[in-house]
């Protein structure tokens, strides 16, 4: 785990993950139930959860949608080969993108070109393919290649699964 | 999905009161009470439109993680498929339409532990994984705006843009 989470309180995230990665229960005060797994004061998990929060471990707390259950069937990965000294302005405005859920970069591998990844959603292809254009005019001429790879099944879709960490 | 359950995706799928009782304030904030709350997350979740509520965590500041793909021949599509799913350091695993063809993340609680997976998968499956670890976050999972009822079928526009952070 990251240096900057407190060694107090390493273990107790731990247990944390391993209690709500799968989601917590749908009782009327959810932080009550967790403070009793970790045997701590509500008032002490609250604080543990505002922490965790604080420093990055736990990137929200939320309602978390099943987009693909809702009708949202259709994630595409648009990938971009764009110029290494552009992608410092133009990767921070791809990711302001409304209808983009996820934008990084990552490296180029052999056969591999693209180092601009943006995650796109819809209900159809057909309702994707204007989010890519309006990428691709953003892009303009730093991105020398792109592809839209779209998903066709979801064989596995789990949370944070730490093993045996 | 009822507009109870809609306001609540809107509202909260970016973040959810950190108090006791949430729900209560979840229901104020939307003009409900809190059994129809947790009534209508409840009904969410037994339909499948809602994955969890909870804590979303950072993989990177709880391990390591990469993105990979492999080009998996056609005719071994599913037996390999198969195989990387039962992986438990694979927390998704998705095909695509792209000569690289199956895409997953992997998880671990450190790079060595990563690096050594690859090497497993390798030896595996005899293909070589193309490991695109996340060089750079421009944007990291904020949920969408989600627009209507998808599964009735309007062919409206996607929604306005404004309530992602």
């Amino acid at each position: 785990m990251s240096a900057c989470i407190s060694p107090s309180d390493e273990p107790l995230a731990r247990r944390l993950i391993a209690f709500t990665e799968a989601g917590l229960p749908l009782v009327a005060d959810p932080w009550a139930w967790l403070a009793e797994q970790l045997q701590l004061s509500v008032d002490d998990c609250l604080a543990l959860l505002q922490r965790l929060q604080a420093n990055g471990l736990i990137r929200r707390i939320a309602a978390v949608p099943n987009h693909y259950r809702l009708g949202y069937r259709h994630n595409g990965m648009t990938v971009w080969d764009v110029d290494d000294e552009a992608l410092a302005q133009l990767g921070p405005a791809v990711g302001a993108l409304p209808f983009v859920s996820h934008c990084y970069r990552r490296p180029r591998r052999g056969d591999w070109p693209y180092n601009l990844f943006a995650m796109v959603h819809g209900r159809s292809a057909e309702d994707i393919e204007p989010d890519r254009e309006t990428i691709r005019a953003l892009l303009g001429d730093a991105c020398n290649a792109d592809e839209m790879l779209v998903s066709s099944r979801i064989l596995k879709k789990t949370g944070l699964r730490l093993g045996g960490a | 999905m009822d507009a109870i359950q809609q306001a609540l995706c809107q509202h909260f799928q970016h973040g959810m009161p950190l108090c006791a009782e949430p729900y209560r304030a979840m229901a104020e904030t939307i003009g409900s009470s809190e059994a129809q709350v947790l009534d209508a997350l409840q009904r969410l979740q037994r339909d499948g439109g809602l994955s969890r509520i909870g804590p979303v965590f950072e993989h990177s500041r709880a391990g390591a993680s990469t993105l990979v793909a492999l080009a998996v021949p056609e005719a071994l599509l599913e037996r390999v498929a198969e195989r990387i799913s039962q992986y438990p350091e694979v927390n998704h695993n998705y095909l695509r339409e792209h000569a690289y063809n199956l895409w997953f993340v992997l998880t671990g609680p450190d790079r060595a532990r990563i690096d050594q997976v690859l090497d497993e998968i390798a030896a595996d499956t005899g293909l070589q994984p193309l490991d695109l670890p996340m060089q750079r976050a421009y944007r990291i999972d904020l949920g969408f705006p989600l627009a209507g009822n998808p599964v009735a079928g309007h062919p409206q526009s996607k929604a306005a843009p404004g309530d992602t952070p």
